[in-house]
């Protein structure tokens, strides 16, 4: 079944393009270690999710790209054009001249009505190109003006048309200092605006990725090129083609179902994260070996210790029984949230599936879920992208408590002092809108603490 | 892409303007080198057939035939405008794209606001229609004058209003050169404050300059060229004052130097809505992230570096050292120090090779040194533009909308306050019809009612950052 992906802004724009080259490069690639049936199974699979109908032999990515302003289109189009295996197709982008300015209200209130009729019509002529269609990947940052104001009125308006369809939010998370002046606004009213019409957001943060690049794979000068190309990784081994429940040889044919049925389970607690085992630059790959046990262990504590990464983080974190503060010899104690994280759902796929006893552990999760129900496995054979083994948990748990409570935070200081409101009010974003956005969103956060 | 015009002024503005499109074609000759009219130079010039007579000749793609800068000229003398029509540039100019008279506005806002505005208020209104007409998608009226002066204090700011009701969905950027202490119109505080009532009322964005600061900052280049410091010589072209390469090649005024400061500084503002980066900012967005609340537009900006050693491989130190520049009070085109004040909102726009981790770790670096206000703690905005300047690897314009303005518009009051009160000069105002007493008085209110404001955010300095308590609620 295929996924259309929408992409907004300049953010979703340019992660878009490394996500369709991740996945068509890995599908290509030589190295999947696995025989040549299962290679070849495999990359019909994820040809027919990603990408549609070849002409001159070329795969059309299955995307509409969508931006205020015509440079960074330009940019992802001839990109794709010029890398020879791929490319866009010709009429799936829409483009106007200006842009949003880092505004959420003027992405929402002005030029979301005014191009709704277009942009709806490019999304439709991408589904109707399908021949099963499974649902939407919509790719977004959350500090600007179109990513955010428009892909919450496109998430809306997906909601209303194609309510049958699932919808999966890319959310990039902007780093803590300043991208944006305005992001902790734009992201608090974006964030309340998909809480209600998105089935599930898949957040990354823009500074645990800036950690992976600089510590794990020695980038020195770290570009949004770097970053970008690590979350396409992360976004790839997550949607590339995994065994059904039934056998080997048979592909998974709804991923975004599937994904969405496992990992969650009650409309109330919708964000996802992504951790993904090993990281490392091309140069170390060629040196190293690693072991199922090894890797696995790595992402257990991961998850425990909400490290996004596997090096510096603490290996004294226990699981324990009680929800009550933990007392531990070397942790700093927080009252609001418990170090150790609890998770709600958890998902592994791990390729030549060994030991993973340690993730059914009744501990990690919320008390009102068992964890053969909480925790699912997907395999596949194939190697991903020049790992010889990789393994990649989606999870629904805790970790995204805190930055979320401190983006909620700033933007309640900042709303206190009624700076820079009088640019939102300008194009109909009131007071009341924030106070709603502010009251959902502490709800959201609420509800994830009581776990 | 969006289109900008640039509106100059009087004696002043129009020879920035000068050197500002000078610069512009230098850059776009550098950048461009296939000679196609694209995007980029569309958002400051027009492709024009010039064989065509009358309006048809605008060509909006393929091979450069003949560029036409987006301007309006409107000086009350002929003497700079003529000097600029016979000079070089004349052919980017339109004959059509200027206001002339003959007498000048000597040195009184009230004539060039209430005198020239009524009476070329219908030309230039024309003049301003035509070219946004010229334009697929107009952003931003880009204004350079003077506020010491008569036509470019009195009829610049009479234009603001003008915009502000014809096409109010335009932005008004302003650049406004204040008159130093040693200025020798002495009824520059004047035409100061009067013309800031109508810059604090009608203007988006103002980015104040002083002659002094751009001295002092000129002084300090020829000191760093002429002193030749072992080993290391400057690159000429990336004189942040040079004008190498350029169609004027002759330096002969004085205030080339100072001007062509400006106009990098004008390139720059607008490099990352022209040229592609992977970080990019409009030039909705300056005003969207810095201006926190609708009077309080004045940004501070810092240019960096001002020229650069001809030592090829720049090493790490040195980028971190234009980031440090950027905050120090010599770089700052106003008289104003930074660092010393408090930060409402800050904006870095980074052009050339410099990545999102550079911006990253200097930030991180320097903001222990910066103090902002409470609510707005991280308040960072920043820009990637692939494109460097020309001459440089990379470079750095700071817009800080800070505090430190505060001193200039009180110094500036205080002058204002001296004459006043001796009724000094007056005259000359009141004769004009329309103007009495009342003019002054609320000019002079409507700029102490903006101190208060910058006072009042200043108290708040020192005192720590308290979180305010949140919504609770119920589970």
């Amino acid at each position: 079944m295929s996924i259309v992906t929408v992409q907004l802004g300049q953010c979703g724009n340019q992660i878009g393009f490394e996500v369709f080259d991740a996945l068509l490069s890995d599908s290509h690639s030589s190295q999947g270690l696995c025989c040549k049936r299962e290679n070849e199974a495999y990359q019909a699979s994820c040809k027919e999710r990603f990408f549609s109908e070849e002409e001159k032999g070329v795969p059309i990515a299955r995307a509409v790209l969508v931006d205020m302003e015509p440079k960074v289109i330009n940019q992802t189009l001839a990109k794709a054009a010029q890398s020879g295996r791929w490319k866009y197709g010709q009429h799936a982008c829409f483009c106007q001249k200006q842009g949003s300015g880092n505004n959420w209200a003027y992405g929402y209130s002005v030029h979301g009505p005014r191009h709704e009729e277009s942009i709806m019509n490019l999304i439709r002529k991408e589904v109707e190109k399908c021949d099963s269609f499974s649902g939407f990947f919509i790719i977004m940052s959350m500090a600007g003006g179109t990513g955010s104001g428009i892909g919450a009125f496109v998430t809306q308006n997906l909601q209303d048309q194609y309510s049958n369809s699932l919808k999966m939010n890319q959310i990039i998370w902007p780093y803590g200092t300043g991208e944006v002046i305005v992001q902790n606004y734009n992201s608090i009213l974006t964030l309340s605006h998909l809480y209600r019409s998105s089935d599930a957001l898949l957040v990354h943060e823009n500074d645990a990725v800036h950690k992976i690049c600089a510590k794990l794979m020695n980038i020195k000068q770290i570009s949004f090129s770097d970053i970008n190309q690590v979350l396409a990784h992360q976004l790839g081994s997550v949607f590339q083609p995994t065994y059904s429940a039934e056998s080997s040889f048979h592909y998974r044919r709804n991923p975004l179902g599937d994904l969405m049925e496992h990992l969650v389970p009650h409309p109330e607690f919708k964000m996802l994260s992504i951790r993904n085992v090993p990281h490392m630059s091309e140069n170390s790959l060629a040196y190293s070996t690693f072991t199922w046990a090894g890797l696995l262990k790595h992402l257990r504590q991961m998850l425990i210790s909400n490290a996004r990464m596997e090096e510096g983080m603490s290996h004294h974190t226990q699981p324990n029984f009680s929800w009550g503060l933990t007392m531990l010899p070397r942790l700093v104690l927080n009252p609001w949230f418990q170090e150790f994280k609890t998770s709600l759902a958890n998902m592994v796929k791990p390729h030549l599936y060994k030991n993973l006893e340690g993730f059914k552990d009744p501990a990690l999760y919320t008390s009102w879920l068992v964890p053969v129900n909480a925790f699912n496995v997907w395999k596949t054979q194939r190697a991903f992208s020049k790992y010889e083994k990789s393994a990649v948990l989606v999870s629904n748990s805790q970790f995204l408590v805190k930055p979320l409570d401190m983006i909620v935070g700033k933007a309640w200081n900042m709303f206190a002092s009624k700076a820079y409101i009088h640019q939102y009010t300008k194009f109909g974003i009131e007071e009341e809108d924030f106070l709603d956005s502010f009251t959902s969103l502490e709800q959201v956060v609420a509800s994830y603490c009581n776990l | 892409m969006t289109q900008s015009v640039v509106v100059q002024v009087g004696q002043c503005g129009n020879q920035i303007g000068c050197c500002f499109w000078d610069l512009a074609l230098r850059e776009h000759a550098a950048v461009n080198q296939k000679g196609i009219y694209d995007e980029a130079i569309s958002s400051f010039f027009r492709n024009v057939d010039t064989r065509v007579v009358g309006d048809g000749g605008s060509i909006s793609k393929g091979k450069i035939c003949s560029l036409k800068a987006r301007a309006v000229l409107i000086d009350m003398e002929e003497g700079v405008v003529n000097e600029i029509l016979q000079g070089p540039l004349r052919d980017v100019f339109d004959t059509k794209q200027l206001i002339t008279d003959i007498s000048g506005s000597g040195n009184n806002w009230a004539v060039g606001h209430r005198v020239f505005g009524s009476l070329y208020q219908d030309q230039i209104l024309e003049k301003l229609r035509k070219s946004a007409e010229h334009c697929d998608c107009l952003q931003c009226f880009f204004i350079i004058h003077s506020m010491g002066g008569g036509t470019g204090s009195g009829l610049g700011t009479f234009l603001l209003k003008m915009l502000e009701d014809e096409f109010p969905e335009v932005y008004r950027f302003v650049t406004s050169i204040y008159p130093s202490g040693e200025d020798d119109v002495i009824t520059s505080p004047y035409n100061s404050i009067l013309a800031m009532k109508e810059l604090n009322e009608h203007a988006d964005c103002v980015l104040p300059i002083d002659n002094q600061s751009l001295f002092d900052i000129i002084s300090k280049i020829d000191l760093m060229v002429n002193s030749g410091k072992l080993g290391t010589t400057v690159k000429p072209k990336s004189l942040v004052t040079s004008s190498s390469g350029a169609l004027k090649t002759q330096h002969k005024k004085p205030f080339d130097a100072m001007n062509n400061i400006v106009a990098n500084l004008l390139l720059n503002l607008t490099s990352s809505a022209r040229f592609e980066g992977s970080l990019n900012m409009d030039l909705n967005e300056i005003s969207m992230n810095l201006v926190p609340f609708p009077q309080l537009h004045y940004l501070v900006s810092s240019l960096t570096p001002l020229y650069t050693l001809t030592d090829v491989n720049i090493p790490p130190r040195r980028l971190d050292q234009m980031f440090s520049d950027a905050f120090s009070k010599d770089h700052q085109l106003l008289r104003a120090d930074p660092k010393h004040s408090l930060y409402l909102a800050c904006a870095l726009m980074v052009r050339g090779n410099v990545q999102i981790s550079d911006v990253r770790r200097n930030i991180e670096r320097l903001k222990a040194s910066l103090q902002f206000v409470s609510w707005n703690q991280e308040g960072w905005k920043t820009s990637l533009c692939s494109v460097p300047p020309v001459g440089h690897s990379h470079s750095l314009l700071a817009l800080a909308n800070n505090t430190c303005v505060k001193p200039t518009f009180m110094e500036l009051k205080e002058r204002f306050m001296r004459l006043y009160k001796k009724k000094a000069h007056l005259h000359h105002y009141l004769q004009v019809e329309g103007m009495e007493e009342s003019c002054f008085t609320e000019a002079v209110s409507s700029l102490s009612a903006l101190i208060q404001e910058y006072n009042q955010l200043d108290a708040t300095k020192n005192m720590p950052v308290q979180d305010l308590p949140r919504l609770s609620i119920a589970v």
